[in-house]
């Protein structure tokens, strides 16, 4: 039965977002509570406010992260990023984002050549269907991004 | 507060990265939910700051924002170097402090 209702939902969601009233409607439902969400916008301004004005540039790291996250409370969550993990050369931090939570900030994990590797795995929160991004700083000042989409099914924000 | 789990391989080899899970249990109130009665907003109360340390210094650090879930579980690495103890630190929003010490074999 649940099976049948949950495309249903997601399409009506999805409609909403489209007809530029999904937020509004979704607070107006009690859901969310009318919270502001952060946006394309608001997530760049958060990477820069975490790693300031550098080069972005894609690859060398790999999010692991359902297609379909059936509750948004607890999604599993992880990435590993490509690195010898040596004293000069590794992984000083990475942090993620999600797109269109609250706050885009999820968390930072800060690594050190101790770490021997750059993965993690960890579990988030998700309000609605939505991209993750990942920022990887490097010890010699380069930064990275991944970017990875997932669908909810149900919001994990609380209500 | 809160419980907090660690776990880490009875025995590590020198030089070998094992993993190391840990799970604390904590609402991980968002800021976001309201009262059902009240109708008033539920304070922030989150674990904002996780550290572990190891061979005398952090080894792998996270700052964390109310978008992990509750019960927050960190999965990581370390590089094992020596035989010795291996501490973790939760920090909660008000600065309260969980703490947990494990020892580490390195064979």
């Amino acid at each position: 039965m649940a099976d049948k209702q949950k495309p249903r939902t997601y399409e009506r969601r999805e409609f909403m977002t489209k007809a530029g009233t999904g937020v509004a409607a979704l607070a107006a439902v009690g859901l969310f509570a009318g919270k502001a969400q952060a946006d394309a916008a608001g997530v760049a301004k958060a990477i820069m406010a975490k790693i300031g004005k550098k080069e972005q540039k894609s690859g060398r790291i790999k999010i692991e992260l359902p297609q379909i996250a059936e509750n948004g409370n607890t999604v599993p969550v992880g990435f590993e990023v490509d690195s010898p993990m040596t004293d000069d050369n590794y992984v000083k931090a990475v942090s993620l984002f999600a797109d269109k939570n609250p706050v885009a900030d999820v968390a930072t994990f800060r690594f050190t050549p101790g770490s021997g590797k750059a993965k993690v795995s960890t579990r988030m929160r998700l309000r609605k269907s939505q991209n993750v991004i990942a920022v990887a700083e490097m010890s010699d000042g380069s930064v990275y991004t991944a970017k990875k989409a997932v669908k909810v099914t149900i919001g994990g924000c609380g209500g | 507060m809160a419980k907090a789990r660690v776990k880490v391989p009875k025995s590590v080899k020198a030089g070998e990265v094992f993993l190391v899970k840990t799970l604390i249990s904590h609402k991980m109130e968002t800021g976001q939910r309201k009262d059902k009665k009240t109708g008033k907003k539920i304070p922030r109360k989150i674990i904002n700051k996780f550290s572990c340390s190891y061979g005398g210094k952090e080894v792998f650090g996270s700052d964390i924002h109310p978008a992990v879930a509750a019960n927050p579980y960190i999965a990581f690495h370390v590089k094992a170097s020596e035989s010795g103890p291996m501490s973790f630190k939760w920090t909660e929003d008000g600065g309260k402090v969980t703490e947990k010490t494990v020892t580490i074999k390195v064979s």
